[in-house]
């Protein structure tokens, strides 16, 4: 049991992901949701760190949950949702729904079960020293190979502070 | 116990975009919807991470954090799209918003 | 002077006279135009106000010898000419004044190519001059008699510019040198007498009288216009001088089986001579010519006008010489209408009417004459006609005058010693075309009696319609003569105070007729007298014209002198015969008529009402033609040519109907049935757009899995 403990923080985050997303798109009150797939962004923060993805565990935490979370709350709370949860949950084609995705998840299963052999990498490849922490690493590539990239979505994100203010506006 | 390999990354991340899709198909809650979207990208984020790692390429870092940007900007746009639409329609249920119905 | 030369000058003369009147007539003589053209209150300088009856006209008498003067002018002329004529070798002068109508070249029946054209040209011949004699002669003896006819009545200057007209029409007629100016006389005649006879305007019989005169004057013209044309097409020319030449020459042969082309001619042309010398069929007009005024039917339908027809089939005697069965044709048409209307002479009871039937039995002797070739005779009796028969008008004419407007015989007698002048020339007139020896009826009667008998074309037959003819005529002249002058006097009281002799300028004339009726008979007197050869003048003045190879060739002819005079004797006796019948019944026993009358009432109805002819006309032709023609042309205009506008019409809207079907159900049914298909086929495809975003999210998946159900499969 106690073998290793990245085997058991993984099945622990993994529950977590796996527990607040069925949690998510189960629950009637929107505030539950929220909360919920707060507890999965978590869970996945936790499963990046696991992976040695330290930067991107801190930004999962800052962006995802205390931006885009709050951002939801706050929708949450400005729109009023009290009488939607009196309605129904659930639309009219939840069953072919779930039926349709049951067999996607057959065909992605029944490829992943005669692939897994594939997943079998190298311990260690020829590259970075471990003396570059995984920032300096990422910065080194973002900004060097991935600096077009990084500056599209600079004005991407320009674009979706236009785009959301306009959108948001009672009077245009 | 086994040790966790890649493998359980990507049945977990599998896992995940499979509940994130059934949210978006099957809940009448737009919200619940655009949460239910963050869950599929965030299953593609591990998706990525797990290879990033598995290949020790921080490629998949990289690519991460632009998933991540884009997002947040889907999230913004998206929400307030959402206001917009109940500010005209009163309502969140995404059945009601059937105006394009042929 | 060159009188030959001046010809032209002859028609002139009362041309001027005519166009004198139209202009400033109602200068000289300002009445109102006729009886009713009165207004209440007219007033001009030298009237007295509320005339209604004949004012005193200072210049009045400036028409009296204007419009008479130019007839004297032209009669003077005339004799010059004639004179001048006589002197000249070939007897033949022609004057062409200028081509009047010229026309393109044309093909004619044989095929050989002419140029229609007509000159306004004069031609005088023998036949010509003695027209013109005759028609400005007794002209003007009719002029200075209307002089005092017409002094009491309105419409003085009318009448005279009329009057002179028509002897301009007339002498356009006889001196015309070609059937085209022959007809513009002929038609310019037929509208004067038209103008004359409904001169009384205001008379409503008289309108209709004028009216019928033309309109069957017209119907005969189409028969003389289409005869004109086969002419033009046969011949090539209207001259008379071209005509003559080639009907005269080699080329044609007489026509003695059947009828031909000239036998055509001769018929259509003859038709239209039986409208303006009133034979049968188109005899109706001239008893109803008598509304005119007297001295109109003198002159126009007695002496001149009528004889227009007799003129142009002696004129074309070149024709009938070749076309025997034509002239045959003619001279039954002639005998048939001289016994016809002498029957109806017999019962009439208007003076007038009886000479207007008078009148058209001895045309019907002209007729017979020229039916049986005897052209000359034809001319004669025509010449001795014009005499007697104008003299017995205008003496019919001063007894109305003297009667104060009394036609009626049954109303007249014992005026014998009344009206003496009137009396002896009337009496002069009778006994000339009653045919006693030694008068001018007489000769021409007796001439026409026996080359009816004698001639080759004649017969026993026509010479006893003739003979019978005779009889007749002499019975109605005497029973005319008995009724108004001798016996008891019927005449009404206030009349009978009024009863007074003509004034001079209507007794000179008859007098000056009535010596022409005795002598101008002297002229044509029979062979058989062996008289002088001037006796004879006149077969020998207008021999020339009839010349032809066919009457060189029958020559002279055996003349079986015992006969003639059997005949001779035979018409006398029956001309004295039936004055003595006619003296017998009307003036000894007055009685038998009336009982006579009764016995055969039947027979006295059919006479007296004109042998029914004109009720017949009106039946077959005015109401059967005319109307019944009306009514089935109007029931065919409605029924087939609008009945052809209606069904065009409603074919029309039948099409459209069939059209807008069409256009509905296949060619619009063609479009929807498109549109419908799209409809079907995208209906399927309508139903997965729901608008719902979560259906299309659910198709990405079910996309997805095909995807990888393919990989699956592979």
């Amino acid at each position: 049991m106690l073998t290793d403990i990245n085997t058991i923080l993984f099945y622990v985050f993994a529950a977590l992901v796996l527990g607040g997303g069925i949690l998510t798109i189960t629950r009637r009150n929107a505030v539950h949701s929220a909360i919920s797939l707060i507890v999965s962004l978590l869970g996945v923060a936790g499963l990046f760190l696991l992976q040695q993805a330290e930067f991107l565990f801190a930004v999962q935490i800052m962006l995802y949950v205390g931006g885009i979370m709050l951002l939801f709350l706050f929708v949450i709370m400005l729109v009023n949702l009290d009488r939607a949860a009196h309605q129904r949950q659930f639309n009219k084609q939840w069953l072919v729904a779930l039926a349709a995705v049951a067999a996607v998840g057959a065909c992605v299963g029944f490829f992943l079960y005669r692939g897994k052999d594939a997943f079998h990498f190298p311990e260690s490849v020829a590259g970075l020293p471990p003396s570059l922490g995984n920032t300096e690493a990422l910065a080194d590539s973002l900004f060097s190979e991935y600096l077009l990239p990084f500056e599209i979505a600079s004005v991407l994100l320009l674009v979706a502070v236009v785009g959301s203010v306009v959108m948001a506006k009672k009077r245009i | 116990m086994h040790p966790i390999t890649t493998f359980h990354y990507l049945v977990l991340s599998a896992a995940l975009l499979l509940i994130g899709t059934v949210g978006v198909l099957t809940r009448r809650n737009v919200v619940i919807i655009l949460m239910s979207i963050e869950l599929i990208l965030n299953a593609v984020n591990i998706n990525l991470i797990a290879f990033s790692h598995a290949l020790q390429n921080v490629n998949g870092q990289i690519f991460v954090i632009f998933v991540i940007t884009d997002a947040v900007a889907e999230a913004a746009v998206g929400l307030g799209i959402l206001i917009a639409l109940f500010r005209n329609k009163e309502t969140v249920q995404a059945d009601e918003m059937d105006l394009l119905k042929w | 002077m060159n009188f030959l030369d001046q010809i032209w000058l002859i028609p002139l003369f009362p041309l001027f006279g005519a166009l004198l009147m139209l202009l400033a007539g109602k200068l000289l003589d300002p009445q109102p135009v006729s009886d009713v053209a009165v207004a209440p209150d007219v007033g001009a300088g030298g009237r007295e106000p509320g005339a209604g009856e004949h004012l005193h006209s200072p210049l009045k008498f400036l028409i009296s010898i204007l419009c008479p003067g130019m007839v004297l002018l032209s009669f003077l002329f005339s004799v010059g000419a004639v004179w001048q004529l006589s002197q000249t070798a070939q007897r033949v002068h022609q004057v062409v004044q200028f081509t009047w109508l010229a026309g393109l070249p044309f093909h004619m029946a044989n095929g050989q190519l002419a140029t229609f054209q007509a000159d306004w040209g004069f031609l005088l011949d023998p036949l010509s001059s003695v027209m013109i004699l005759v028609v400005t002669g007794v002209g003007f003896l009719i002029h200075v008699y209307s002089i005092g006819y017409m002094a009491h009545d309105n419409g003085y200057y009318r009448f005279f510019g009329y009057l002179n007209l028509f002897v301009f029409f007339m002498l356009m007629l006889v001196l015309a040198n070609n059937y085209m100016l022959l007809f513009v006389g002929w038609e310019g005649v037929g509208l004067c007498s038209y103008l004359l006879i409904g001169f009384y305007f205001h008379k409503k019989s008289a309108a209709d009288a004028g009216k019928k005169a033309f309109i069957v004057n017209r119907v005969g013209d189409a028969g003389f216009i289409l005869g004109m044309l086969l002419m033009m097409s046969v011949l090539g020319t209207v001259r008379f001088t071209d005509v003559n030449a080639l009907l005269r020459g080699p080329h044609f042969t007489p026509e003695v089986a059947g009828f031909g082309v000239l036998s055509a001619m001769g018929l259509l042309m003859f038709f239209g001579a039986t409208g303006k010398s009133a034979q049968i069929p188109l005899y109706i007009w001239l008893p109803d010519a008598m509304e005119g005024p007297t001295p109109v039917s003198a002159l126009i339908h007695a002496a001149t006008m009528v004889t227009a027809g007799v003129y142009m089939v002696a004129r074309s005697s070149a024709l009938y010489q070749l076309t025997p069965r034509t002239s045959m044709v003619v001279a039954v048409v002639g005998a048939l209408t001289a016994i016809l209307a002498a029957t109806i002479a017999l019962v009439q009871n208007d003076i007038k009417r009886v000479l207007a039937y008078s009148t058209v039995s001895q045309l019907g002797y002209m007729f017979l004459a020229l039916g049986v070739g005897a052209y000359w005779v034809a001319i004669f009796h025509l010449f001795t006609h014009a005499f007697f028969k104008a003299l017995l008008f205008l003496c019919s004419g001063s007894v109305i005058h003297a009667m104060g407007g009394e036609q009626d015989m049954r109303r007249m007698g014992a005026l014998k010693d009344k009206i003496p002048t009137t009396h002896w020339t009337m009496w002069v007139g009778s006994v000339a075309i009653a045919g006693i020896p030694f008068l001018a009826g007489f000769f021409s009667k007796d001439e026409i009696l026996w080359q009816a008998y004698s001639s080759p074309l004649g017969s026993k037959l026509l010479w006893f319609v003739g003979l019978a003819t005779a009889g007749l005529t002499a019975f109605y002249m005497w029973r005319l003569m008995n009724m108004t002058f001798y016996g008891r006097s019927h005449v009404t009281p206030e009349v009978q105070k009024h009863v007074h002799e003509s004034p001079s300028s209507m007794t000179v004339p008859l007098t000056l007729l009535a010596i022409g009726s005795v002598l101008a008979g002297w002229l044509g007197t029979p062979r058989l007298w062996n008289l002088p050869e001037g006796f004879r003048a006149f077969e020998r003045w207008l021999a020339p014209v009839f010349a032809s190879r066919a009457v060189e060739a029958a020559g002279e002819g055996a003349h079986d002198a015992s006969l003639e005079w059997l005949l001779m004797t035979l018409s006398v006796a029956v001309a004295i015969i039936g004055i003595a019948v006619a003296r017998y019944f009307y003036h000894t026993r007055p009685s038998i008529p009336d009982s006579i009358e009764r016995s055969c009432k039947p027979l006295y109805t059919v006479l007296y009402n004109k042998w029914y002819v004109d009720e017949i006309y009106d039946f077959l032709f005015v109401n059967g033609l005319g109307k019944g023609g009306g009514r089935v042309c109007g029931a065919f205009d409605r029924n087939v040519v609008d009945g052809g506008v209606n069904g065009a019409g409603w074919l029309t809207r039948f099409t459209s109907r069939v059209s807008i079907w069409w256009d509905t159900w296949i060619i619009d049914g063609a479009v929807r049935f498109g549109s419908f298909c799209v409809k079907m086929l995208s209906y399927p495809v309508c139903i997965l757009e729901t608008g719902r975003v979560q259906a299309y999210a659910f198709f990405v998946v079910v996309g997805a899995l095909a995807f990888l159900g393919y990989y699956i499969a592979r």
